[in-house]
């Protein structure tokens, strides 16, 4: 057993995060404060290959294995956390189900424009009353002649205002509960798309977060993924590795946390020395280090176990569930060993306690992710 | 045209620490990269393939794990890669030889990129070197370069002012950070570039004289250390304190 990246996996960790100090870090904080989408960071992805990273080389993708995928989602979101979820979503939420489940045709379609980031991808199975509990969505899609007409809300849609490229999930037959869902792909364009609210949020403010309206949205009967009533089983194996692109992203998120409180202690004079001499401030720098380490090697862990094709339900629940929790735990430690700084918008940690949270949240929230691992262990 | 670019593997400076006991800098676990200026050395080189088309080899004296540093120049878009483990003992002199050597055995070339100086030792000695033993013309510290097909025009930075020097080729080019932005690979040309050839050529296949010239007698930090004098006085008082006590320490003009 080996626990170390190959040299190219540590060539792409070195490149992402060239690209991230030089590109992401210098605005992070003023998208954050103006709300704004980083539509040129996305562009300069694309050129690198970042939004294709899993996408197969036939369909112009860098056709990167997992790991290297949570690296990426990692080293951008350790420098802003919104543009990591959005590279997650892009790749894992939507590329992935398409390569998956998709048909040649769709693949062919659809795949080279998601690598090229020529549109940019979300994923829309959340409903106002219908988060993780997917069998109580009330999207209807219903097959007239050559077409699918879809009716319902989604909400808390990640990239939802941005979006080409949407993976919707709808019932097909009510009669048939989580076996009646179906997965569709849709184009921002159809008639009867529409974005709705774009929420305003506590963090990942860069990362426009919307709901999406469909009044008889019309889809061509071959933008079905997989087949009618296959969608309760694509979302959730989708959201499998959903789950490692948030863990990636929690890691990161903490990660910056440790740099910054790494960096701020050592400067920070207080009683005539640094305050990293405190053994207050080195406890917290250490068990801050030890946690990220976990949470890192579980993120491979579950990306390993993917890419060699095992169900990894448990394993992704696992490293989201501990990785999530690490974020929320370093932000907190950060902000307090910053002091007064870190509660001022002048300190990076005061993004990051922000932006932490909603990785308990989204993609299942900890309470979910326990169910999930409880569940594959007590069957 | 055919380029060589000479790089450098160097420490990461900006990780390196000074022991506070023995004023050494502490150089263990401390991750290696490309010198920066080399960067610049081989971006310049793409730039110029993209134009005129050729090829473009990088040579590295180095450790045997310069390999993987020699990968990235090869996915920025260097052809192949030749890496010379250093010998037993060696100096500037040595590594300018065993570069002269390579460059010999390699015989096509027009045009030989290097950095103007290493960010370690900063000696800026290598690329004239190299010229010399060739015998070939030099451009150095290049900040701006138009390649033509029969010549090269080099601007140079000298400090306060810029000298234009015309050459035809070969020619040996050091060059400025400011010439060029170095570019980042790709995650497809990171994968392609374990397809190109990284060859490995012994020194003592290349130089039969290996007696070094040069001695290192010691490599000591430079201790900066913070007065902590404060002015607690009113603005007036403290401003007028400030600017006595930095024109006592003559640092004032």
């Amino acid at each position: 057993m080996k626990l170390e990246l190959t040299d190219q996996q540590k060539m792409i960790q070195k490149m992402v995060r060239e690209f991230a100090d030089k590109e992401v870090a210098p605005i992070a904080s003023e998208l954050d404060e103006k709300g704004e989408y980083p539509t040129k960071t996305l562009e300069k992805m694309a050129k690198l290959g970042l939004l294709g990273i899993i996408i197969p080389n036939k369909y112009g993708g860098a056709g990167l294995d997992t790991i290297s995928y949570s690296i990426v989602v990692e080293e951008i979101s350790r420098k802003c956390a919104s543009t990591g979820v959005i590279t997650s979503v892009h790749n894992s939420l939507t590329a992935w189900p398409i390569m998956k489940y998709g048909n040649e045709d769709q693949k062919k379609k659809y795949l080279p424009i998601l690598a090229k980031g020529e549109k940019i991808g979300a994923f829309a199975a959340t409903e106002p009353n219908a988060g993780s509990d997917l069998g109580a969505l009330r999207t209807t899609a219903e097959l007239k002649e050559d077409r699918y007409i879809i009716n319902g809300d989604k909400t808390f849609i990640t990239s939802g205002p941005e979006a080409g490229i949407i993976i919707v999930f709808a019932v097909t037959d009510k009669k048939l509960g989580t076996k009646g869902i179906s997965a569709f792909i849709i184009e921002s364009d159809m008639k009867g798309y529409k974005v709705g609210s774009i929420f305003e949020k506590l963090g990942i403010n860069a990362s426009k977060t919307s709901e999406l309206i469909f009044e008889n949205m019309e889809v061509p009967k071959e933008n079905l993924l997989g087949k009618e009533g296959e969608g309760f089983k694509i979302a959730l194996a989708t959201l499998d590795g959903g789950r490692i692109g948030i863990a990636s992203q929690a890691v990161g998120i903490a990660q910056a946390a440790l740099d910054e409180s790494i960096e701020y202690s050592k400067q920070r004079q207080q009683f005539g020395r640094p305050i990293s001499k405190f053994q207050a401030i080195q406890w917290m720098i250490a068990d801050m280090a030890t946690k990220i380490e976990a949470s890192r090697y579980l993120v491979y862990n579950a990306s390993y176990k993917k890419d060699i094709g095992e169900r990894i339900s448990k394993e992704a629940a696992m490293a989201k569930l501990f990785a999530s929790e690490t974020a929320m735990d370093a932000v907190i430690k950060a902000v307090q060993i910053h002091g007064g700084y870190g509660y001022t918008k002048e300190y990076t940690v005061e993004r990051l306690f922000r932006d932490a949270k909603i990785t308990e949240i989204y993609e299942g929230t900890s309470e979910v992710q326990k169910m999930v691992i409880a569940g594959s262990l007590l069957k | 045209m055919n380029i060589i670019v000479c790089a450098k593997d160097v420490v990461d400076a900006s990780e390196m620490k000074i022991d506070s006991n023995t004023n050494k800098p502490i150089l263990e676990g401390i991750s290696k990269k490309i010198s920066d200026i080399d960067k610049n050395a081989i971006e310049e080189a793409i730039k110029i393939k993209e134009k005129h088309g050729g090829k473009i080899t990088a040579i590295t004296v180095g450790t045997p794990d310069s390999k993987e540093r020699i990968k990235e120049l090869l996915a920025m878009g260097a052809d192949e890669g030749v890496l010379i483990p250093y010998p037993e003992k060696y100096d500037y002199h040595i590594v300018s030889k065993l570069l002269a050597e390579a460059i010999k055995k390699i015989n096509e070339y027009d045009i030989i990129i290097c950095g103007e100086a290493s960010t370690d030792f900063f000696s800026g000695q290598i690329g004239p070197k190299i010229a010399g033993l060739l015998n070939i013309s030099q451009i150095t510290y290049a900040f701006n370069l138009n390649v033509e097909k029969d010549k090269i025009i080099g601007e140079r930075n000298m400090g306060e002012n810029s000298v234009t020097t015309e050459s035809s080729y070969p020619v040996l080019v050091t060059v400025t950070k400011e010439i060029n932005e170095p570019r980042l690979p790709s995650l497809m040309e990171i994968l392609g570039a374990a397809n190109k050839p990284i060859h490995e050529w012994n020194a003592d296949s290349l130089l039969n004289d290996t007696n070094t010239k040069i001695e290192t007698i010691d490599i000591k930090g430079i201790s900066m250390e913070r007065k902590n004098i404060v002015f607690k006085d009113n603005i007036d008082d403290s401003v007028t304190k400030l600017v006595d006590s930095l024109s006592k320490d003559g640092v004032l003009g």
